[in-house]
């Protein structure tokens, strides 16, 4: 498959499983994604979907063994991460490709200032001096709107309100000026006004430092907000990719179809939310055929017998449908 | 400044029940100094002279005073002075305990550390042998082990007797095996503990090399519980170790204090336990102030 080198980041048919003791649990089956510069996709699920197992293995943090690359390729600026060396992997992460996490209180350190947690980067990726590191942590505190400050400099964690600590941790993934940021359900933990604000900077941010943004979440109502592209995961398989508009205005899938359905909608005031019957397939043993055939209101024979391939139904929107025509 | 105000009320209270145990042991001191043909009148002038013709209070508060100035009067076997007798035993027990206390530290912390960082392999097995073995091995054993082999077999360290440095170090081994085991343990799982926790993913993403995570990052939260453990034990040892002080004849506060106890030597008896109680309540306010300076969710504004 031969894509352009335009794209910032290139999934191809990238294929993990996880060995134990139990068994097998295949966390990825084939899942193809791209993000160019300047881009913020989506990659929407529910937990166990395979959405974390996806933004580690970019981070090169998929610990082998237990898990297993069976197939498949990862191209970031048209190298392939993987098979890289720890070392050449190690460079990459907080310079080249940066994360931001769910809870910023439990992945700060808290007994290191928060200071030093952003100076560290500095001092290592960019061979700053201590001084020009505190200089730089302070721009990049602003940049993210806490100001020029050094008294959250010199602050540990818990004296930080919950959106100052997720700033903080903004600041500290670009300090080093990533061109891909990894953003893992980065507004789940904090309260709805704070959401937005968070949404609108890391928008923000991607217009002013054209950064590509992978961002993870199990809710469409937010990725509707900020997403230029979405895929929708589900059992570790892309089951639609389309843009923000086509997504929501031409849904394809049916499972995307159901995640919509569950949205709370304030317009549709009155009508019951249509709960999706059933859960998300264990990873060690998903249904044969179409993952989502046993949810699936449309499910015929075939579903349950034959996976059904991705099919491009133009615009750059495709889907994983045996239904859909 | 409240962490004192807590040290000082602990050594309070201590002295306090000090006194009233004394006071609630049936039997009158002055009868059992006088012994049992003492007349009348020399009966009342030994109360006289311990203060116990005194009404209650008094005696408390001449107590609480004696306690201040460190004055426990008379030890009523060697006729010393109680705080001199302690005084002079106090710092080889002091030498002891510390050395022992380093010692673990030295062997638990890095060890332990190891062990964590690289689970089964062959030096967390060699760490969990040490560990295992530490805990079941009593120290007097291993102290008269050590004797036989280094001071009778091969003559490289005296067998009885101190003061010199010489005579400290296989008793503080025997003294610091067993307490390394514990503080082994701890380390480990402590550590274990805190590279399962959400920042040390965050530290990876940051590209920090594995040293800067373990030992920057994870570390640094590890030590807390053992710090906290290690200053326990050290109070423990400073209290006098009677076992380890037996095995090597060593006169240590432990064996003053049991001494104190065979001949109902009541002076020496309260003084100690008074000081004992100081020196622990002490080494704890010493740890909570270290703790609050490595762990900045607890410092207090």
């Amino acid at each position: 498959m031969q894509k352009s080198d335009k794209n910032l980041l290139d999934i191809n048919n990238l294929d993990i499983s996880f060995i134990q003791a139990r068994g097998a649990a295949h966390a990825l089956r084939g899942i193809d994604l791209t993000i160019a510069s300047g881009e913020i996709l989506a990659l929407v699920g529910e937990s166990g979907s395979g959405k974390t197992v996806t933004s580690m293995s970019i981070m090169g943090l998929v610990p082998i063994p237990p898990a297993r690359i069976n197939k498949g390729s990862l191209l970031f600026k048209g190298n392939d991460l993987i098979g890289q060396p720890h070392a050449e992997m190690r460079k990459l992460r907080g310079k080249e490709i940066a994360m931001i996490f769910q809870e910023p209180a439990k992945y700060l350190n808290p007994s290191l200032k928060i200071g030093e947690q952003i100076t560290e980067m500095l001092v290592l990726h960019l061979n700053m001096s201590k001084k020009q590191a505190v200089e730089k942590a302070l721009e990049y505190l602003d940049v993210v709107g806490l100001g020029k400050s050094r008294r959250v400099l010199n602050s540990y964690p818990h004296e930080l309100s919950g959106g100052m600590k997720q700033r903080v941790m903004i600041a500290m993934a670009i300090c080093c000026n990533p061109s891909l940021l990894i953003a893992d359900e980065p507004t789940t933990a904090l309260d709805v006004t704070l959401q937005l604000q968070i949404l609108k900077l890391i928008r923000n941010l991607k217009k002013q430092f054209s950064m590509g943004v992978l961002f993870i979440s199990h809710n469409l109502g937010i990725v509707r907000e900020i997403a230029d592209r979405i895929s929708v995961i589900y059992a570790g398989k892309i089951v639609e990719s389309a843009s923000n508009q086509n997504l929501f205005e031409d849904t394809l899938h049916p499972y995307t179809r159901a995640l919509l359905q569950s949205i709370p909608d304030a317009e549709k005031r009155g009508h019951r939310l249509r709960a999706i019957p059933g859960s998300v397939p264990d990873a060690e043993n998903i249904p044969s055929g179409c993952g989502f055939h046993p949810r699936c209101p449309l499910a015929q024979d075939m579903c349950s017998q034959e996976i059904p391939l991705t099919k491009d139904y133009g615009n750059g929107h495709s889907a994983a449908c045996h239904m859909v025509h | 400044m409240k962490r004192f105000g807590r040290l000082i009320l602990t050594v309070l209270i201590i002295s306090t029940i000090v006194f009233l145990v004394i006071r609630v042991i049936p039997g009158d001191p002055a009868l059992t100094i006088a012994g049992v043909d003492a007349s009348e009148s020399d009966i009342e002038a030994i109360r006289a002279k311990l203060g116990t013709d005194k009404p209650m209070l008094n005696q408390y508060i001449q107590w609480l005073w004696d306690v201040f100035r460190f004055d426990f009067g008379h030890s009523l076997t060697s006729g010393r002075p109680v705080s001199e007798l302690i005084l002079e035993r106090f710092p080889l027990t002091l030498t002891l305990a510390v050395l022992g206390i380093v010692l673990s530290i030295i062997i638990a912390i890095p060890l332990g550390v190891i062990s964590a960082v690289r689970r089964w392999s062959f030096w967390d097995y060699i760490g969990m042998l040490f560990s295992q073995a530490g805990m079941a091995i009593p120290s007097f054993w291993l102290g008269i082990l050590l004797l036989m082999l280094l001071s009778i077999k091969y003559r490289v360290f005296p067998l009885f007797g101190s003061g010199s440095i010489n005579h400290l170090i296989l008793p503080s081994i025997s003294l610091g095996i067993a307490r390394a085991a514990v503080l082994l343990r701890l380390t480990r799982a402590s550590m274990v503990e805190e590279l399962s926790k959400e920042y040390v993913i965050t530290a990876r993403a940051k590209g920090l090399t594995e040293r800067m995570v373990n030992y920057k990052h994870a570390l640094k939260n590890a030590l807390l519980p053992v710090i906290t453990i290690a200053g326990i034990q050290l109070g423990y040892m400073l209290g006098g170790a009677i076992i380890i002080e037996q095995v090597f004849s060593l006169p240590g506060l432990g064996r003053l204090f049991l001494f104190a106890v065979y001949q109902r030597d009541f002076p020496l008896i309260q003084g100690g336990v008074v000081f004992v109680a100081f020196v622990f309540s002490f080494i704890n306010f010493t740890v909570d102030i270290l703790y609050s300076v490595l762990n900045p969710r607890i410092r207090i504004t």
